[in-house]
């Protein structure tokens, strides 16, 4: 019995000794990511990495909806299971607040990361506080929302009639928010099992509020002073009652049942038939162009959001930067890989493969904007993009958002001013309640 | 002759054979089973009672500091809470009747002789063995007012099970109870063919009508197993998740426990969280509470 033992013992720690010893020969990295294709390209890119260096890159994966849910829950728990994570925008106040990020401002300022990559992204992607200086990743996955429309219809000489006829202009791709609307009320024919248009309204999380945005941004509204954190009377302006009115207009020529949509739902609009403009993610335009997922795909468009009464024109900001986890073994691997990551033929490649680039160069060579029939609305958009807070209580300032404005938006109830009122009141206590105003 | 076998071990068993006392053998099954409850369920009860009086977040590394009621008190004052706790009550009536009723009714229907009555409960059984969030995820392209089966077979046009918000928590019940009613269904069977034939014999003979035979004997003799059917009913539909978060996110269809994970897993307000899953805790308690109660009275009829 004691001979056993022993010899379990002796075996146990053999296969340990083995096991670090095999884990210190081949030098790995674990990057975590939400599953979906850029997830892929990433991974393809690594394998290059490890072909280079012999350092194995493993992406690994989980839902969105449970992205981040279990990145919080590892960083919590001070988990060393990720070198690097490729996370949301909207994270970088908690997980720098936090200590679960490492603070990457002398590698953005050493490795010129501000003159390659466009402002707007390093600026959302990697800097907190706004305006600090600080940076906590490297901008990796741009994105931001842009729209999906039927080509045929639009091109469709009947139809084209028809529109001069009843709106005195030609039917074409929308320049602003009216001729969006316009277009979605011509094409929704409920009879017909057509509709205008689809846009994000699901009440969970940032669904609802990217879709608010991009009708909040072009119209020249803010969220809020993000240096102050003052908000009355900014995010319930009348420019920000105004959009969110449209908003409320656009929901009213959505397919039926459009309650609970986000990029599932607003990419079946389009390979499914049903409406004739769509509200999306530029990361999910891919599976547009693909006949296998979409069999409208030969008559798929893509354009930039639509500027807003007054010329202004931005939308709302998706993407991630990638961030060192501060629980790693692998640090100084890590600020390796990211040193080989930025560098312009890295990010030629990235492109190449299907990532979304926010390297300037890149982005603004023909290759790229030619490659896809998105590239061109995409290069255009990430040049004016704006996002929602980036505070650690983001999530909350989102319930509260969701809370107010989706009974307005989707329900039709009260009116836009005093759902805008109730954020600006929901979000001042909450700023109150963390001290971030007096 | 029970006590005995409990406290003495068969001399001829293996565990006797290798030396074990039976006192040793009780110790290897109960010790851990009562460490694991300790560390699993007992020590984060009492840990989580102390977070909920603090502004803890576990998203930042900020320590907690105490605020006494403070948590309890905003979450009794805040409206959308009462909604929420109200969707959820409104949501556990619905869910919890039209299961007892769907499932006690086709107990009786298959309470007598009929062919292929094995084939038939076994069928009607499926759907309690598939998981909630794949059934929420089918449900949810049966509604579609666009392509969905629902409203093709029933004639209804465009109608919006989930889009409209009045409807759409008794679109989240009726899945609830098409998966759930055969568990009702279940129990009752068992009691119902536990209830004495000559009952239903000597009433024949006093010429008692169904309604009678229904009430005086069917109903009081099934009741308690019933009963049980119904706290578990009660208990799941009280912290109801997957089905409502997958299916609807109209905030009339926010039952407590949605509102519970976002606050602790979105915005990670651990202590506030914490405060909201001990009020839920006491509520849960105080109802099985009452119905434990009332089991026991039917049970002494």
């Amino acid at each position: 019995m004691r001979m056993s033992l022993t010899s379990i013992l002796a075996g146990i720690s053999l296969a340990l000794a083995c096991g670090t010893s095999v884990h210190a020969q081949d030098k790995q990295l674990t990057i975590f990511w939400a599953e979906w294709d850029p997830s892929n390209y990433l991974q393809e890119l690594g394998n290059l990495y490890e072909k280079e260096t012999g350092v194995k890159i493993v992406v690994e994966t989980t839902p969105w909806a449970d992205f981040q849910t279990k990145a919080f829950a590892e960083f919590n728990a001070h988990g060393n299971a990720y070198d690097l994570v490729v996370g949301d925008s909207q994270w970088l106040g908690a997980a720098s607040e936090g200590g679960h990020y490492v603070d990457l401002t002398d590698f953005v300022k050493e490795h010129n990361v501000l003159d390659k990559m466009a402002e707007a992204t390093v600026k959302y992607y990697a800097e907190y506080p706004g305006g600090s200086g600080k940076y906590w990743a490297i901008p990796t996955e741009g994105d931001a929302v842009g729209w999906s429309y039927r080509k045929d219809w639009f091109e469709d000489p009947k139809e084209k009639e028809a529109f001069k006829a009843k709106y005195g202009y030609e039917l074409d791709v929308p320049k602003t928010f009216k001729e969006l609307t316009d277009i979605a009320e011509f094409f929704h024919r409920p009879d017909e099992n057509r509709y205008g248009i689809a846009i994000y309204t699901q009440n969970q999380y940032d669904g609802l509020a990217m879709g608010v945005e991009n009708a909040l941004f072009s119209y020249g509204a803010e969220l809020g002073d993000y240096a102050t954190y003052k908000v009355d009377g900014i995010v319930n302006s009348d420019k920000a009652v105004a959009a969110l009115e449209n908003y409320r207009k656009l929901y009213e020529f959505t397919p039926p049942g459009w309650t609970n949509a986000f990029f599932v739902e607003n990419n079946q609009a389009i390979t499914e038939g049903l409406a004739a403009m769509s509200m999306n993610y530029f990361a999910f335009f891919p599976s547009l162009l693909n006949e296998s997922t979409n069999p409208n795909a030969k008559n798929t468009g893509f354009f930039a959001n639509p500027a807003g009464p007054d010329g202004d024109q931005f939308a709302a900001l998706g993407g991630q930067g990638i961030s060192i986890v501060s629980y790693s073994d692998n640090k100084e691997e890590a600020m390796k890989f990211l040193e080989w990551f930025i560098r312009d033929d890295t990010q030629q490649k990235w492109a190449e493969l299907g990532g979304y680039t926010c390297n300037k160069a890149v982005l603004e060579s023909e290759a790229f904007q030619n490659a896809t029939p998105y590239n061109k609305a995409f290069y255009e958009t990430m040049f004016k993009v704006k996002d929602f807070w980036a505070v650690p209580e983001y999530a909350e300032l989102l319930q509260q958002f969701n809370q107010r404005i989706y009974p307005f938006v989707v329900n039709g109830q009260g009116t836009a001013k005093e759902a805008l009122d109730a954020v600006a009141g929901d979000w001042e206590a909450t700023f109150k309640k963390y001290g971030r105003v007096q | 002759m029970a006590t005995a076998v409990m406290t003495t071990l068969d001399p001829k068993s293996r565990a006797a054979s290798r030396g074990m006392s039976d006192l040793a053998i009780r110790n290897l099954f109960i010790i851990p089973t009562i460490l694991f409850l300790i560390v699993f369920n007992i020590f984060p009860l009492a840990y989580s009672l102390g977070y909920s009086f603090t502004d803890f977040r576990a998203s930042t590394n900020a320590p907690a500091n105490f605020v006494g009621l403070q948590n309890y008190r905003d979450l009794l004052n805040d409206p959308y809470i009462w909604n929420n706790f109200a969707v959820t009550a409104k949501y556990v009536i619905i869910s919890v009747v039209g299961q007892v009723v769907v499932g006690f009714g086709t107990a009786m229907l298959l309470n007598r002789d009929i062919p292929f009555k094995g084939l038939i409960t076994t069928l009607l059984l499926l759907p309690m063995m598939l998981s909630m969030a794949v059934v929420g995820l089918f449900w949810k392209l049966l509604y579609d007012p666009s392509w969905g089966v629902i409203n093709w077979a029933l004639g209804l046009g465009k109608f919006e099970w989930l889009g409209d918000p009045r409807m759409a928590l008794y679109a989240v019940a009726i899945t609830d109870i098409w998966m759930w009613a055969p568990f009702v269904m279940l129990l009752s069977l068992a009691g119902l063919s536990a209830v004495p034939k000559h009952l239903y014999e000597a009433a024949a003979i006093d010429r008692a009508g169904p309604f009678y035979t229904f009430f005086r004997i069917t109903l009081p003799l099934v009741a308690p197993i019933l009963m049980i059917a119904i706290i578990f009913r009660t208990m799941e539909a009280f912290k109801t998740f997957d089905l409502a978060y997958v299916l609807s996110t109209q905030p009339s269809t926010e039952v407590i426990a949605i509102r519970l994970y976002k606050m602790a897993f979105q915005e990670w307000q651990t202590g506030r969280s914490c405060a909201l899953a001990y009020i839920v805790l006491i509520m849960v308690l105080a109802i099985t509470n009452i119905y434990v109660k009332y089991l026991n009275k039917v049970k002494e009829r």
